[in-house]
Formats: C-alpha cells, structure tokens, sequence
C-alpha cells in the first residue's frame, strides 16, 4: 500500500488526514492519499504568481520539450509515488482497481496521454493558431501578417477539479504547463494516480515542481479550488453546469449528450452504419462524454435500437484484467442501481421500450461493486422522457425524429456525428450552437482530432486577446530582441 | 499508573459525594426547584432518598428531555435557596424556533475562573486586553469571557456574530450572504486588532482562519498584530484542521486552548498536547459540575476506549441539575489522565456527521 500527500506546490506535505483508495473486487486498500483542508490551499494560493514566474523562466519551446519527455516518462518508466514508486504497469493495474475501467482500457488511455504530450508542439499551434509561442511568452509582439496582438493571462494557475470515473479527461490539462501557466489538481478519490503520475513524469522532464500543487479532499475541497483559482475547469452533472452557467472563470465540463444523426438521404442504408454506432456506443466502457448516448432518425429506428442490441447487448461483464473486457464497474455504493432504477422507471412511458432486455438482466451486482450490460432503448418521438439522457456506462436511445426538428429537439450536445450528404441539412448544422464538436459524415463520435478544441480552446479560456499600443520603435526593438 | 489510578479513584468518590449532595439539594423542598420537586412527584420516587452515587443517575433516571427547556417558564428551574435573586438567561440553538433557555447566576463564573487558573500567563498574558469575536447576544459565552478577561486582570473587546442567522444562509445556500456577514464581522475584528492592544483572542476556528488570513493578505499575521494566546471552541476541529491552525495561523508561537462548551454544561477543558496525540482533542468535562459519557446511541451503554459514540452530559451544580442530556455530538471515548482523572471526549463533531451533511456555518 502507498502513502501518498499532498503536494503543496510540489512540497510533499503528510496531512493527518487520509482517504483509502480501495480495488474494487478485492476490497484491497492500494493507497492511502492524505486530505488537504482548504486553508491549506487558501494559504497556498499567495503564492500562485510564483508558479507562473518560474514557468516564465523557461522558453515555451524548451517547456514543451520537456512535455515530450515526460510523456515517455509516464508511460515507460518507474516513477515515485508518495512512500513507494510506481511502473507503467502498476499505474495501469491500480487505475482499473480503484476506477473500475479495465486494464486495457487504462493502457489505451495512458497512450492518449502519451500522444497529446508526445505532440505537443502541433497540439499547441492548433489550440494556438499558429501564434509565434514568443508573443504568448512576452504577452504582446506582432504577427507574420504585420497586426500587433496581445494575450493576457487571466491567471497565474489553472485550478482542475477533476473527477473519479474518468479517466480519458486528463488530456484537457496537458498543455497548461507549456502555456507557463501553474496547476492546482483536486484528483478525484478514485482516480488520485494520474495527476501524481504527470507530476512526476512532468518534474521528472525538468519541469519545476513549485508550479503544481495537488490538493486531494473531499467536496469543500474542490469548492476551495473554484473560490481559491482566477481560471477552474471543473467536471460534473447538469446541475454542475448549470450552476457555474456565466461564470467566465469557471469552464464545466458536464455530460456530453453525444449523438450520431442520421440524415434522411441516408436513412435507409442505416446497416452501413451499424458498426459506426455500436463503436460509439460501446468503446472505452461508454463512460465517456464522448461517447453516443442517443441515435436519431426519422424513420427505421425499431430496426436500427434491433439491430444495436443484437451487437451491443450480448456483452457481459469480464475482468477488469481480461484484454477482452468492454464494461467499467461502478465502483460508488448503489449507483448501478439506483441508475437502473431510472431507466426502468422512464421505460414505464408508453411509446419508450427496451430492446436489450431480451439478451439478459442489466444490472449484475456484485460484493463490492456493480455493472450495468449495454442497454439500448427505443423512444418514438422526441418528446419521451427518455429520449435525451446519458449515464456512464454502454447506453443509447434511438429516437425516431422528424430530420427538420432534430436540431432543435437533441438539445446541447457535446459531439454530433451527422451522417449525411445533404449540405443543406449540413449547414443547419455547423450554425447550431447547442453543438460543440460537429462531424459531418461517417465519423464515430469517440474519434477526436487532437488538434481541434474541445468544448472550448483553453487557450481563449485562459488568455485574452486585447489591445496593445506602443511606439513602433519600441515594438520592433522589444519583439526583435 | 498506580498513581493515576489512585488520582482515579478520588475523583470519583469526589463526583459520587458531590451527586449525593446536588441530588439531595434540588428534590428537597427547602432547597430545589418546583420542576424536579414535581418531577419526583409524577414519577414516584424520591431521588433525594435514592441516589447514593453517579451512577444512580445513570440507572435511575431517563435523558433529560431538551423540550423542557423549551416549555417550560424559566422560573420552574430556581432553586428555593436563590428564590427572588434575578437571574440570567441563556440560550442555546434557536436556528429556527424556540432556542432552549438555561437560568444561572454564578456557574459561569465558576467555570470560567477555573478555566483561568489552567492559562499559561505568557500565552495569555495578565492584566491584557481580550477581544472576543464571536456569538454574543443571549449566550453564555458572552459574560463568561468578560469574567474569564476580568479574573485576568483586564477587559475584553467584543464583536458579535448571530450564528443562528449564519446557519439560515447556509441552509438557504444564500452562500453570498454568508460570505459577506463573515466578512463583516472579520472587517471589525481586524480593526480593533489594528488600533488596540490585544492578546488574547477567543473565537471560533472558522472565524480565525478568516482574521488570520485577512492579516496575512495585509502583510500582518495574528502574532504580528499582537495575538499570544488563542482560546477557541464552537465547531469540528479534527486533528488535521487542529494541526493546520496551530501550524499555519498561530505559526507554533501563539498558545492555543480548544475547549468544549455550551450554555447546558459549562466549559470542558482539553487535555495539553503531547507528540503522541497527533492534534487529537480530547476534552475533560469539569467534573465534578458536569460529566461527559460517551455512549452507544442505541443501547446508552458506555462506548469501549477509542470508539465513537454519542456525547450525553449531565450537569450537577446547585443552579442546575440537569441528567444524562444527549448532545447533539458525537466524539471518541479517550481514558483518564493525571490533570484529570475521568474519562474525555475526543474530535468532537456533529452527531450523525458520517451519515448526513450538518450545517455548523461559522459557529
């Protein structure tokens, strides 16, 4: 077992106060993270400017060097963990256990992980748009085309209120530290090993470790890391969103209602498509918000929620050590069935069904943890309560829509993969803002482009584009040193 | 240890005499009070005759019922011997409602000049000026460290923080309005902080990490501005958040008393950190005016040594007697020690605090 602190800008501090990260079959306490109270942090913050400066201190490019090398750091070597270290595949084994993705899956995200560090350099002129990275380190200078520009940082620290049950989420921060700007981590219980994990990789890459702070805790935890940080990202349930709605401090990442619609020039070939929604549906555990959580389509929906729950709701619940394994557990108490409960409950509606439920019982409890079977339903009209909701495992609804109300009706959505030729439909489409990542064609929703933003550019989060006049002598003389 | 054992053993033939004596004293008629006299009455049995030790009123009597303090007039509770002495009026809760009202004349007094005799005088420096911040209005607290600043040799300055309108907003989730009334009281206390001279702070741990860190954002520091000793009590402090004050806010060089109390009880003193306890507060009730229990909830026996359980208080003084009131705490059972040889409550928090979400706000 592990004893992992606080890092209180990179200083290890043991509090007396310590939470067990448990496997979730097994019962086994792999670690135990100490909890930081939030005068910890409220003392910490003074010195946020301080992790800024010394990241100003080093070139961005020399920064996302060092982002390269700590990606091959954290996916090849034996790292420091608290009281003990950590090799790849400990770090793979003990994300499952406590997180309840299984292994291969954990594998297959420590590489995403390791590509958008390993890319960083076109990761961040993408997010950039190609800003000469001296400007973004002066703060001002002139662009090839001959316009001044300035970019403001809106604060010395990005404050990361990060989740339990997903993993894939970590890439979003990856680029903050070469943008010299400091991170506050509050880890999700479940899942502290990635953030420790990066800040060993990261200092391990020479990144100085006063930049990062890891502060683990419960809820008034993370509410001191909203309150305490100038810019937060932080991820959670509709009312998460919609309680920081405005807040232009505070980025929420919350479900992603992601969805594949099919346009009716296409409908009726739906059976090319079927292994494109099985994919979206059931790849990486569903959990992720990336993952399609409703199907659309005016017309062949019984057939397609058939056909979806022939591919999709035969899978059963392996080992999280089985290469073969598609299903996370929910690891939280009663989750599973108080999730289950919902859906059986919103399948009550007349015009609602479930079509999986001739391939088995869907909720499989076990002593310490539960599983939920990829579930399909089918819902004949928009307006079924059913028709829009996402939870975190394998689930879809297929929602027979009329093409001309399907923009209004999916409501805000994270990825829409429209299939369709029609450019009309399609530029319906790239004007709706409830959509934040469009893909016209036959694209899977979980297929992410790494160099395009996500629900948002961070960097239009954390800098401001403003205006900056000075002499042009000076200008020159400035920008040319 | 056979010392303590024996230090053990005095202390509860001291407690044992002195249950017989306030028993006897009010459910006499000459000396008690017409609520315990019509108590004996209803129930059928004199307490007077009966009670031969505290443990007596552990077997005999039921939990002291908090309503009574609500229902009842307050003159049911004088004794016959302070019969026609004014007296003052406390109160406890009262969020919403009708707060429970305890009369008293000298308890606090008592209490409070005890409490004296355990400060350091280089923590809690003579003839100095105390600042209170803090409940004030109709609590206990108020007079007592006025009195505890009087027997010292001084005055006190106060600033009063209504808890009860604090726990309102919280439970409103009108978290602005928190926000702002704390900072409205932290503004008065930083003040009187800056153009008076004061040493001695009592208030609660909340509201001392909101002083300390507005000092600190001022370039100042709670030992900057002149704070040597910190008397605190009203909320959780568990041994992290006890060790992040006493490391971080009062920086190992300002004294620091945590103390259990409440207008039913009286003031329990905490037994003096030594490496070992790892910034666990153990309490001592000040028996034997008052005696603390920690008891399982659902069969009133005693917990075993560092188990959890709920705090029930009973209290034996001639003002008040008040049997086995079950606290809306729960705590750790911790053994005796030489200062004080009976049983302490230790990491004091809301009772149910592991099963639902307690509002305790500022206080």
């Amino acid at each position: 077992m592990l004893n992992i602190p606080v890092l209180r800008w990179g200083e290890p501090y043991k509090s007396l106060d310590t939470d067990e990260v448990i496997h979730h079959r097994t019962g086994e306490v792999l670690a135990k993270v100490g909890q930081a109270n939030p005068g910890l942090l409220a003392r910490d913050i003074r010195k946020a400017d301080r992790a800024r400066e010394v990241l100003r201190e080093i070139p961005i490019k020399d920064l996302i060097e060092m982002m390269k090398k700590a990606g091959d750091l954290y996916i090849n070597a034996t790292l420091p963990l608290g009281d003990g270290e950590q090799s790849p595949d400990d770090f793979a084994r003990q994300q499952s256990a406590s997180t309840g993705l299984p292994e291969h899956m954990c594998k297959f995200n420590m590489e995403k992980n390791h590509f958008v560090l390993n890319n960083m350099d076109q990761i961040f002129d993408a997010l950039t748009r190609g800003l000469d990275l001296e400007i973004l380190e002066r703060g001002f200078g002139v662009e090839e085309r001959g316009v001044p520009v300035s970019y403001q940082a809106q604060s010395p620290v990005l404050g990361m209120v990060l989740p339990s049950n997903s993993p894939g989420v970590h890439t979003l921060w990856m680029p903050v530290i070469p943008m010299q700007i400091g991170l506050i981590l509050k880890p999700g219980p479940q899942e502290p090993w990635t953030p420790y994990r990066m800040f060993a990789a990261f200092t391990g890459a020479g990144i100085p470790k006063e930049c990062i702070g890891i502060y683990p805790g419960g809820p008034d935890m993370g509410a001191e890391t909203v309150n305490r940080c100038g810019r937060v990202m932080i991820f959670g349930s509709m009312q998460t969103v919609k309680n920081y709605a405005g807040n232009e401090h505070v980025q929420v990442h919350g479900p992603g209602y992601s969805k594949i619609l099919l346009g009716d020039d296409v409908v009726d070939q739906w059976e090319d498509y079927i292994d494109l929604m099985a994919d979206s549906i059931y790849k990486n555990s569903g959990r992720g918000c990336i993952n399609c959580s409703g199907v659309w389509a005016s017309r062949h929906t019984g057939e397609i929620a058939a056909a979806l729950a022939d591919r999709v709701g035969p899978h059963e619940v392996q080992d999280p050590t089985d290469p073969e394994a598609g299903l996370a557990a929910f690891t939280v108490p009663n989750q599973a069935e108080a999730i289950w409960s919902m859906i059986e409950e919103g399948c009550e509606e007349v015009g609602t069904s479930h079509v999986t439920a001739k391939h088995g019982d869907r909720l499989v409890q076990m002593e310490r943890c539960d599983y939920i079977r990829p579930t399909i339903l089918h819902c004949n009209s928009p307006d079924r309560k059913m028709a829009n909701t996402e939870y975190m495992f394998p689930f879809t609804t297929v929602v027979k829509c009329p093409q001309e109300q399907m923009i209004d009706k999916i409501g805000g959505t994270l990825v829409a993969s429209a299939i369709t030729n029609d450019e009309e439909w399609a530029a319906q489409l790239t004007d709706a803002t409830n959509i934040d990542r469009l893909n016209i064609g036959a694209i899977p929703t979980i297929a992410l482009n790494w160099l395009q933003p996500h629900e948002g550019s961070i960097v239009d989060f954390l800098f401001r584009a403003r205006a900056y006049q000075t002499p042009d002598e000076r200008l020159q003389r400035i920008c040319s040193q | 240890m056979a010392d303590l054992n024996e230090s053990i053993q005095k202390a509860r033939a001291a407690l044992d005499a002195h249950t017989v004596e306030i028993v006897k004293w009010h459910f006499s008629p000459e000396t008690g009070c017409p609520f315990w006299l019509d108590w004996a009455r209803e129930a059928g049995w004199n307490p007077a005759d009966e009670i031969s030790c505290f443990d007596d009123i552990i077997a005999k009597f039921p939990h002291f019922q908090d309503e009574w303090l609500r229902d009842k007039q307050p003159e049911v509770w004088v004794p016959q011997e302070f019969a026609g002495k004014p007296f003052n009026i406390f109160e406890t809760g009262g969020t919403t409602g009708m707060p429970k009202q305890r009369i008293g004349w000298n308890d606090y007094k008592v209490d409070y000049s005890e409490f004296s005799d355990s400060l350091d005088d280089a923590e809690f420096p003579r003839d100095h000026y105390w600042l209170m911040v803090g409940p004030t209005g109709p609590r206990r607290l108020r007079l007592s460290i006025e009195h505890l600043a009087n027997v010292r040799g001084c005055s006190c300055y106060f600033v009063d923080l209504d808890p009860r309108w604090v726990k309102r907003l919280i439970a409103d989730k009108q978290f602005d309005q928190a926000k702002a009334y704390m900072e409205h009281v932290v503004d008065q206390a930083t003040t009187i902080m800056k153009h008076r001279e004061v040493s001695a702070l009592f208030t609660t741990p909340k509201l001392l990490e909101s002083i300390a860190e507005r000092l600190e954002d001022e370039g100042s520091s709670l030992y900057e501005a002149g704070i040597r000793g910190v008397f605190c009590g009203g909320t959780t402090m568990d041994p992290q958040y006890t060790r992040f004050l006493v490391e971080e806010l009062l920086e190992n060089k300002i004294g620091f008393k945590p103390t259990y109390g409440n207008t039913l009880m009286g003031l329990a003193k905490h037994k003096p950190f030594t490496p070992e306890d790892k910034f666990s507060i153990t309490y001592h009730a000040p028996q034997p005016r008052a005696v603390l229990r920690v008891v399982n909830p659902e069969t009133d026996d005693l917990v075993e040594y560092e188990e959890w359980g709920r705090v029930e208080l009973t209290t034996l003084t001639r003002e008040f007697f008040m049997p086995r009131f079950l606290e809306r705490d729960e705590a750790i059972r911790r053994p005796p020690i030489e200062l004080y040889p009976w049983d302490g409550v230790a990491e004091i928090r809301p009772f149910g605090a592991m099963q639902k979400k307690i509002v305790e706000g500022v206080y």
